[in-house]
């Protein structure tokens, strides 16, 4: 069975002038329970792989740098 | 890859899990003997995990000298619970509340205290007072991880466990699993496993339709449950679900009973009063549905008649602590608990002990039916256990496991077992095409709201376990393109078990108990004759999902005249008419 690629808009934005993760801070990363959050390979700032996001905050809480901001998914607002 | 491709890690006692009740059993292990060797594996990371990634505003469960005793609270949750308990799992719990309260007090974990220093107990409850507050509680993990680190436990992140072991006798004996980054598989070898690994929360479907908006962490998707199923171990009374009432289309609790002490509670569309006690039980939310479903509905939470100041104590214990985007969530839909009620519903359907009474059977020691294998938290049997509870059932198994693991000799592993589990864990990845996990899971878990939400009718469950089993069928196509998505198609298996389970667990109880948890339309009536039992589900010789009952233990603290008090939650008149 062919699969198609499906988009949705992700609660978590990540602001790239203040992310330090291509400074080797993985701290957003560690924290998330659902382990959504990764290293953009062409940027290296931390960003929002997969929409499975429970808007639980500890990636926004535990940034050093506030780089890091948690929306309410779209389906809820 | 076969069984010997696999690195196999040795340790003492395994603790699956790093939640609340995880940590709490691996420090215990070393408190108790130091010379054991823990792990503590987490498939999230345990600086943030679990339940209480942010936090807790409270404990619901505290047993606290000079307001109540550990009789009181007992007979409290058996009659909350329509009498089907394990009092001496129960009583275990009641009696090292408080000896837990101190303990997590002298780690630093701040609760509530009036201006003598005492506790600050709040009644919530319909009949005792056990509600102690945490309006600092945002700092619990924090706590527990300075504990993990000052015992040198060895902790693996990001892996998840899919399968318990045993040894060639059958005793559990460790556990293999995936890391969710890599998909390399792991094999550890333990003397006895403690798991922890929370509720299911992932059965049902929010009403939002949002996958990850469940009211459990997301993370807790019932591999715990369909890995003790698997092993042979018993599930007990899994017919009683877990809903909760929840704020419209947000996840966490709209917590009247926070705001209960503070003057607000659960009111219908007319600023009604129709609860005489926002405690949760299964009772209570049958009020609620009753309400939600009738001409005065919908419910709401009523905070707007209160003063500014009770408004912004309120705000800053909900909007800081346990789930925190709530102030986000009002704020995007210009919601002001000063200028109007709040709308509720119900939450999905769940299992978890912490709030109801289902889950994997423990006894008064931890025990599963499986030796070697401890059970505690949201997904141990005890009832009501909350976030103590967690801490005093990770304390019990940990003393337990770690007894069991010092006098256990030498074994195999039976390798049988192993060699299955590493084909399981691989064909997600080596399809070319198939059904990617998300698919799958909105598939059953819009069945299980379908079919097996309640009111449950027993025609309607029939036909919902039997499009539950044509998803199993459907397991061999999951198609994983990456590591991030065999978990996901890991915690499928766990979810289509589940989903399983509670229907199979619902229409084997012929008989209304509980509230709304179990309540079946065409049998009503609680049986007392037939159904003072728990309910057992397990997995027979055949491999097949089995049920029986288990009989009540003798009760040690008698009910006396308030046996039937949460039956009359109904405010008879309106207090406020």
């Amino acid at each position: 069975m062919p699969i198609a690629n499906h988009h949705s808009a992700v609660p978590v934005t990540v602001d790239a002038d203040k992310c330090i993760a291509d400074k080797g801070c993985t701290v957003c990363i560690d924290v998330c329970p659902l382990d959504v959050l990764w290293i953009d390979e062409s940027t290296g700032k931390a960003h929002m792989k997969y929409d499975e996001c429970w808007y639980c905050m500890p990636c926004e809480a535990d940034c050093p740098t506030d780089a890091v901001t948690v929306n309410i998914p779209y389906l809820l607002r | 890859m076969n069984f010997d491709d696999v690195a196999i890690i040795d340790t003492d006692v395994l603790v699956i899990g790093g939640g609340t009740a995880g940590p709490m059993a691996a420090v215990t292990v070393k408190e108790r003997h130091p010379d054991l060797d823990v792990t503590l594996l987490e498939k999230a990371n345990v600086k943030r995990s679990g339940a209480i990634s942010m936090g807790m505003d409270g404990l619901n469960n505290a047993i606290v000298p000079g307001h109540a005793t550990p009789e009181q609270y007992v007979r409290e949750i058996t009659i909350a619970n329509d009498g089907i308990v394990h009092q001496p799992a129960l009583m275990a719990y009641a009696q090292r509340s408080y000896p837990m309260i101190e303990k997590l007090d002298s780690w630093g974990v701040h609760f509530q205290k009036d201006e003598t220093g005492d506790y600050d107990m709040k009644k919530v409850h319909h009949l005792g007072t056990y509600v102690l507050p945490m309006p600092e509680g945002h700092n619990v993990k924090k706590i527990l991880y300075r504990r993990l680190r000052r015992h040198r436990i060895k902790v693996e992140n990001r892996y998840q466990a899919t399968r318990l072991l045993k040894d060639t006798k059958g005793n559990i004996s460790g556990m293999i699993g995936i890391n969710t980054r890599t998909a390399e598989p792991i094999i550890i070898r333990a003397k006895a496993v403690v798991m922890a690994t929370g509720a299911a929360g992932r059965i049902g479907l929010p009403h939002s339709g949002y996958l990850f908006g469940t009211y459990e962490n997301p993370a807790n998707s019932g591999d715990g449950h369909a890995m003790a199923y698997h092993a042979g171990a018993d599930l007990a009374n899994l017919e009683c679900y877990q809903v909760n009432p929840l704020l419209k289309d947000y996840n966490g609790p709209a917590c009247a009973y926070v705001t209960g002490p503070l003057g607000g509670f659960t009111s219908n569309a007319f600023g009604e009063r129709f609860i005489e006690c926002d405690y949760w039980s299964g009772q209570m939310m049958l009020e609620f549905f009753k309400e939600l479903e009738s001409g005065k509905g919908p419910v709401f939470l009523k905070l707007d008649h209160l003063a500014e100041e009770t408004i912004q104590e309120i705000e800053t214990i909900l909007h800081t602590n346990e789930r925190p985007s709530r102030g986000r969530f009002h704020d995007g839909r210009h919601v002001d608990y000063r200028k109007r009620m709040v709308e509720m519903h119900i939450s999905e359907i769940g299992f978890c002990s912490g709030h109801s009474a289902s889950g994997v059977w423990v006894d008064e020691t931890g025990a599963t039916t499986v030796p070697g294998l401890y059970a505690a938290g949201d997904m141990a049997s005890v009832p009501h256990n909350y976030m103590l509870g967690a801490f005093v059932y990770g304390q019990i198994c940990g003393e337990s496991a770690a007894d069991f693991a010092q006098q256990r000799g030498q074994f195999e592993l039976d390798k049988n077992l192993i060699e299955e589990e590493l084909v399981r864990l691989r064909a997600p990845l080596q399809r070319a095409d198939g059904i990617p996990p998300e698919q799958m899971e909105y598939k059953v878990r819009r069945l299980v709201n379908d079919y097996l939400q309640p009111p449950k009718v027993t025609r309607r469950m029939e036909i919902g376990l039997e499009r539950i089993l044509s998803v199993r069928d459907d397991l061999p196509l999951l198609k994983a393109g990456d590591a991030h998505e065999l978990m996901r198609a890991m915690e499928v298996h766990s979810i289509v078990d589940c989903a399983e389970m509670a229907a199979r667990a619902s229409l084997y109880r012929t008989e209304s108990r509980w509230g709304l948890y179990h309540y079946r339309v065409d049998f009503p009536e609680t049986d007392e004759q037939q159904w003072f039992c728990h309910s057992r589900l397990y997995k027979d010789e055949s491999g097949g999902m089995a049920s029986g009952t288990r009989p009540i233990a003798p009760y040690i603290v008698s009910l006396g005249e308030e046996k039937d008090a949460y039956n009359q939650l109904r405010v008879k008149k309106a207090a406020n008419a």
